[in-house]
């Protein structure tokens, strides 16, 4: 190639720097024309149908399973119960804990533990033929008395030492809390109720398990973690990861509920196997209220002790949650109150209760959801007693560092979120006096919270295909829960190859890729995106020895520590102007394609890599804190406007404002749109999740979306969502933080607060429905 | 959901032969609600008859009033002008319930024989009075909360019909026309049409089993000009009512002359509130007067722990309707 085609070439592939930019979806006419096929829509030749039948009852025995007439119904290949379902090789205990959040696998003795517990699976040829057939099934029961919750007076609450599958201690202390909260000027105490919430995404759980003999098998599997499914299945088969493939290539929102095993994949797989057929089974939405966990019942009480002046000298927080039969699951709240205020003394304790229930687990912001609920409806409390602003109590306490571990922050943009939150929120005309401000007959209120969320440490690999024709091929066996991911890594290797997006084909949701990440924990884009930078990196490396020995490049004879790549273009730090494009050098040399991989680091391992082993940073300018790196978070601030009948209870919200920091934005529309969902996940739960488990039966009645209310439009107003500008060197190649959960923290609380604003009255159960708003209003302000 | 033979009626003559020959046939109109119910093994029947192609149809007015074919959907009558404009409580009731899609899809005649959307009915785990008598009702110690506070007795207190529609059709006193499988048509007030549950709560209305449902009549009045619905619910939209009032009101030289009321959400029926009525009329409008209205209107109730908001809430949703329409 000479250099006219060069310079031509040059400009077709002019730098594209689409990282950031508004770009639309990529899967999205996919999605819309229904091209995208969802793991319960793939069919393989000769699948077949699998249909739980579930527990009626919540504890106590199987005495018996008739499934005559069920065997009658038409082309049914095998009903599975405890009696003759193979054994997996290991159980869920013996799976790597953090992968099957629940522990106990049903079916395999004749003991009821839960209601909804599968207790018979029916494979036949027709979806329809195996669900009536598991309808037909006759189960019979001796029942015991369920524990219901830790409400329940029959149950027990007990210190479980470690939560969060023995992740983390039940107890924490920093300082001397009690001791500081007794002594404290201004004494706060309050406890918080959280409903039971359902994860509730539109597509339901679902796995088609299709086995090539009995020693090779491929899941395609609802899964935020395709990584996670495999050694999960692995550990539980007994069999070498490489035999296992997990497929998923879109998912319908998860929400953390399809982050873990759970027993319906599991029971498909070995029914799959036992039939020798591809087994497809979806559960029910029914089904999904208890096969796929949901955020545990909840209690915390909260104590701030303050200077009269507002600010924190001591938080003593403390939790009752219900778990189930055999696992210690229970969000960690406290978290998020050791660190969002600069506070010198600080505990946590967490106490559990067993009930017969189906093990918990995360679901968005885990712990910081409802932590921020309690700390910053406290906080609104203490501003008001005080008479001082929301958003100044907040300043007075604000952290300059971490004070939950003394290390200084990666980044911090909460004070600019403040501002530019109250400034297009126009927080200053609010009247701080409760119960002022009327519109006709409404009350209105305007309140305010703080929203953070942990960089999590993580890493990943990926791989990098450029083909010499100007397109290329970028592979992470990520997920996208219908987030953005396809779209946002798409554009991260536009810029990492100086190709238009349109010749970046990026591929996910397969554990035949290179291993990446599940989406969890906020973790995906970062990671990923650093991943692909690190394989991309192993491109340009590649393609720039082929330059230096090259005569015919302008960088012939270069050292290659002297040459940068940017937007694709490989040139002289010294000497911009000197330089060619990747795609140039790499058709002068007649190959095809070239193909780099690297691993990619999130959060405190890339800073360890990057900035050595303590994350020493020669601008630290907290030099006298601990060494041992940054705390790593995302900040935001919500702001909320409400509308509350005070003759009907009804609450509106009107207006609402997010502004967070979130490092580089990838993609302004997708996280725009993140946020957005966060702020109206956060509504369901203030305002009306609430899953009903009967006291008597420990039964849900509410499973289903006509009696579990989630938001429709009409309950959510036109939501702002700003970004502050914010570089962080330290948490990844790009500088990207997690946005997926950060939108919906503090969200309850923004609620509440409004609330309190517009009625005088404190709401400390979540949701907050009408009918708790008029018993509210009818108490004494 | 067990196989089912599947009938199309083309007369109507054919559909309640059918059904009188069939103790486990239904009709099916939209179907919203019967197949809800057969996914949930709620219902099982041998036999659909649908009814779609019977000509229960027109929203015309006669001497009579507003007459609405059963097969009518609710969408259509929610919006049609005749209802929008002279029953505007109906319209109101109609177009605030349920999705657009269900809207489109479900008759005026399946409305009014919507079932109970209490939890435990819905769940053949349960025992459940109405769905299989003698085995209890687990709802009065459990999740009651959208359950009713009157017209319930021990043996159940669901609101039996959950909805909007037979709430105003209740208020403004409309008639409803049945026709039998000898071809025998018999008008029965709406007022009479439900049941309360007693000791019998499996029986929810007066309808036979041979008996379709034709059309619904509305008397048109000034009250009924001068009505409205107003619901109050968990979400803004697609959510049944917690509370509902259907109210009229014919006002004439500040003196109410003739009142229409009726409560959704708290009777195991549509609640007609001839104590609040009787209250009302002959009175100037005031928000006093409507208070004393409400608060007769929900004498007697008989709250429980998760739904004792519901006296409070419907008395203000009442006042708060009679003041609106009195404005
Ligand atoms: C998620 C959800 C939310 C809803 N929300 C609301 C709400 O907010 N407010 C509200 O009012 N309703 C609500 N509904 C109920 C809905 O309005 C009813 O399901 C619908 O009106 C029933 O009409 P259909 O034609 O579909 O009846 P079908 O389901 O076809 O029939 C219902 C019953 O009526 C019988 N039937 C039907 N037509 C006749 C006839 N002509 N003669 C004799 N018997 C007949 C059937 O045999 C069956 O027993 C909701 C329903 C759902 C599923
Ligand atoms: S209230 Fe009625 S419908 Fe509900 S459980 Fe009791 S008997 Fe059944």
């Amino acid at each position: 190639m000479d250099m006219t085609s060069n310079t031509s070439n040059q400009k077709e592939n002019a730098p594209t720097n689409v990282v950031g930019k508004p770009m639309d979806r990529v899967d999205g006419p996919a999605k819309v024309t229904g091209a995208a096929r969802y793991s319960a829509e793939i069919s393989v030749p000769g699948t077949v149908y699998g249909v739980l039948k579930t527990s009626t009852i919540a504890k106590g025995r199987i005495t018996n399973i008739d499934t005559s007439r069920a065997a009658k119904e038409p082309g049914i290949l095998n009903i599975f119960t405890h009696q003759n379902l193979p054994k997996p090789a290991k159980t869920p205990k013996q799976v790597e804990k953090w992968r099957a959040a629940q522990s106990y696998l049903p079916m395999q003795d004749d003991q009821v533990q839960y209601a909804g517990q599968p207790v018979a699976l029916v494979v036949a040829a027709t979806l329809e033929a195996a669900t009536q057939a598991a309808a037909l099934i006759k189960v019979t029961y001796q029942a015991d008395a369920p524990i219901d919750s830790y409400h329940d007076p029959k149950a027990e609450l007990f210190d479980p030492q470690k939560i969060q599958q023995g992740k983390k201690d039940s107890h924490v202390v920093r300082g001397n809390p009690k001791q500081a909260y007794d002594g404290a000027a201004i004494k706060h105490e309050a406890t918080y109720v959280h409903a039971i919430n359902h994860h509730s995404p539109m597509e339901p759980a679902a796995t088609l398990a299709v086995w090539e003999g009995t020693d090779k098998l491929t899941v395609y599997e609802s899964s935020q973690n395709v990584t996670m499914h495999q050694g999960a299945l692995a550990d539980l088969l007994g069999m070498p990861r490489e035999q296992i493939r997990v497929v998923t290539k879109y998912i319908g929102g998860g929400f953390g509920c399809k982050g873990s095993f759970w027993p319906h994949t599991i029971l498909t797989v070995l029914a799959a196997k036992a039939v020798n057929r591809p087994v497809k089974l979806a559960l029910t939405r029914q089904q999904m209220f208890t096969g796929v966990g949901h955020r545990e019942d909840q209690e915390q009480t909260l104590q701030l002790g303050a200077t009269t002046d507002g600010k924190l000298v001591s938080i003593v927080h403390s939790k009752k949650a219900t778990t189930s039969p055999w696992d210690n699951y229970t969000e960690s709240n406290g978290k998020i109150m050791d660190m969002l205020y600069a506070c010198p003394n600080y505990s946590t304790t967490y106490e559990l209760a067993r009930a017969n229930v189906m093990t918990s687990v995360w679901m968005r912001a885990p712990g910081e959801a409802p932590g921020s609920f309690a700390l910053e409806s406290s906080m609104d409390d203490l501003a008001n007693q005080l008479n001082i602003d929301p958003l100044e109590i907040r300043l007075r306490n604000y952290a300059d560092h971490d004070y939950s571990n003394d290390k200084p922050w990666s980044s911090k943009s909460l004070k600019q979120c403040y501002t530019r939150g109250a400034e297009l929120f126009g927080w200053d005309k609010r009247n701080a006096k409760p119960g002022q401000n009327r519109k006709g007959r409404m009350l209105v209120g305007h309140g305010m919270a703080s929203a953070t969320y942990p960089v999590h440490s993580s890493q990943g690999t990926a791989r990098v295909r450029l083909f010499a024709d100007g397109h290329a091929v970028v592979e992470a066996g990520a997920t996208d829960l219908g987030t953005g991911t396809y779209t946002v890594m798409t554009q991260v290797s536009a810029d990492a190859l100086g190709l238009p997006p349109e010749k970046i084909r990026f591929e996910l949701g397969d554990t035949r890729l290179p291993t990446a990440p599940g989406s969890g924990g906020s973790v995906a884009a970062g990671t990923v995106a650093s991943s692909i930078m690190a394989a991309a990196e192993d491109v340009w490396d590649k393609v720039v020895k082929m330059a230096v020995a090259d005569k015919k490049s302008p960088l012939y004879k270069a050292k290659p520590t002297d040459v940068k790549v940017e937007l694709g273009r490989m040139f002289l730090a010294k000497d911009p102007k000197k330089g060619e494009t990747l795609l140039a050098a790499l058709g002068r040399n007649g190959q095809p394609d070239i193909e780099g991989s690297g691993t990619g680091k999130y959060g405190a391992g890339y800073e360890e890599k990057n900035f050595g082993q303590n994350g020493a940073d020669p601008n630290n300018d907290n030099k006298e804190k601990k060494t041992g790196g940054h705390s790593m978070h995302s900040f935001g601030a919500h702001f909320c406007e409400v509308e509350v009948d005070p003759d009907l209870g009804t609450v509106r919200i009107t207006r609402w404002v997010g502004v967070h920091g979130v490092g580089t934005v990838l993609n302004l529309k997708t996280a725009t749109s993140q946020m957005m969902g966060g702020a109206i996940y956060g509504i369901g739960a203030a305002l009306m999740e609430d899953t009903f488990r009967d006291p008597n039966y420990a039964r849900y009645t509410n499973a289903d979306l006509a009696g579990y209310h989630v938001p429709v439009n009409a309950d959510i107003p036109n939501i702002q969502v700003e970004f502050v500008p914010e570089t962080d060197p330290y948490i990844n190649y790009l500088g990207v933080k997690g946005i997926g959960e950060l939108g919906m923290v503090g969200v309850a609380a923004a609620v509440g607060n409004a609330i309190f604003n517009a009625t005088g009255r404190r709401m400390r159960s979540l949701p907050i429905t009408p009918d708790k708003v008029l018993e509210a209003l009818r108490q004494p302000a | 959901m067990n196989n089912f033979s599947y009938l199309q009626a083309e007369k109507a003559k054919e559909a309640t032969a059918a059904k009188r020959d069939d103790k486990s046939a239904a009709f099916i109109a939209g179907g919203t609600t019967l197949l809800d119910l057969m996914k949930l093994n709620v219902e099982n029947h041998d036999q659909l008859i649908d009814v779609n192609m019977l000509p229960f149809r027109g929203i015309e007015m006669n001497k009579n009033g507003l007459r609405i074919g059963a097969l009518e959907r609710m969408s259509d009558v929610g919006e049609h002008p005749l209802v929008v404009q002279n029953f505007p409580a109906v319209s109101q009731s109609l177009l605030l319930a349920a999705s657009a899609q269900l809207r489109n899809m479900a008759s005026i005649g399946g409305n009014v024989l919507q079932r109970t959307r209490c939890g435990y009915f819905r769940d053949t785990a349960f025992p459940c009075n109405k769905r299989e008598p003698g085995t209890g009702c687990p709802a009065l110690e459990g999740d009651h909360r959208n359950l009713a506070i009157l017209g319930t007795s021990e043996t159940c207190i669901a609101t039996s019909y959950p909805g909007d529609l037979a709430v105003a059709l209740t208020a403004l006193d409309a008639v409803l026309t049945l026709e039998n499988a000898k071809g025998k048509q018999r008008e029965v007030p709406i007022t009479k049409f439900y049941l309360l549950p007693g000791t019998t709560p499996q029986r929810e209305t007066v309808l036979e089993a041979d008996e379709l449902l034709v059309a619904v009549t509305i008397p048109q009045t000034e009250a009924a000009r001068k009505s409205m619905y107003l619901k109050v619910r968990d979400r803004a939209s697609y959510a049944y009512a917690l509370v509902s009032a259907a109210v009229g009101l014919e006002v004439q030289g500040g003196v109410i002359r003739s009142a229409k009321v009726a409560l959704g959400g708290v009777g195991t029926q549509p609640w007609r509130a001839p104590e609040a009525e009787k209250l009302l009329v002959g009175k100037a409008p005031s928000e006093a007067v409507f208070r004393a209205a409400a608060e007769a209107a929900l004498r007697g109730a008989k709250p429980r722990e998760h739904n004792a908001f519901k006296v409070e809430m419907a008395q203000n949703t009442l006042v708060r309707a009679l003041s609106e329409v009195a404005a």
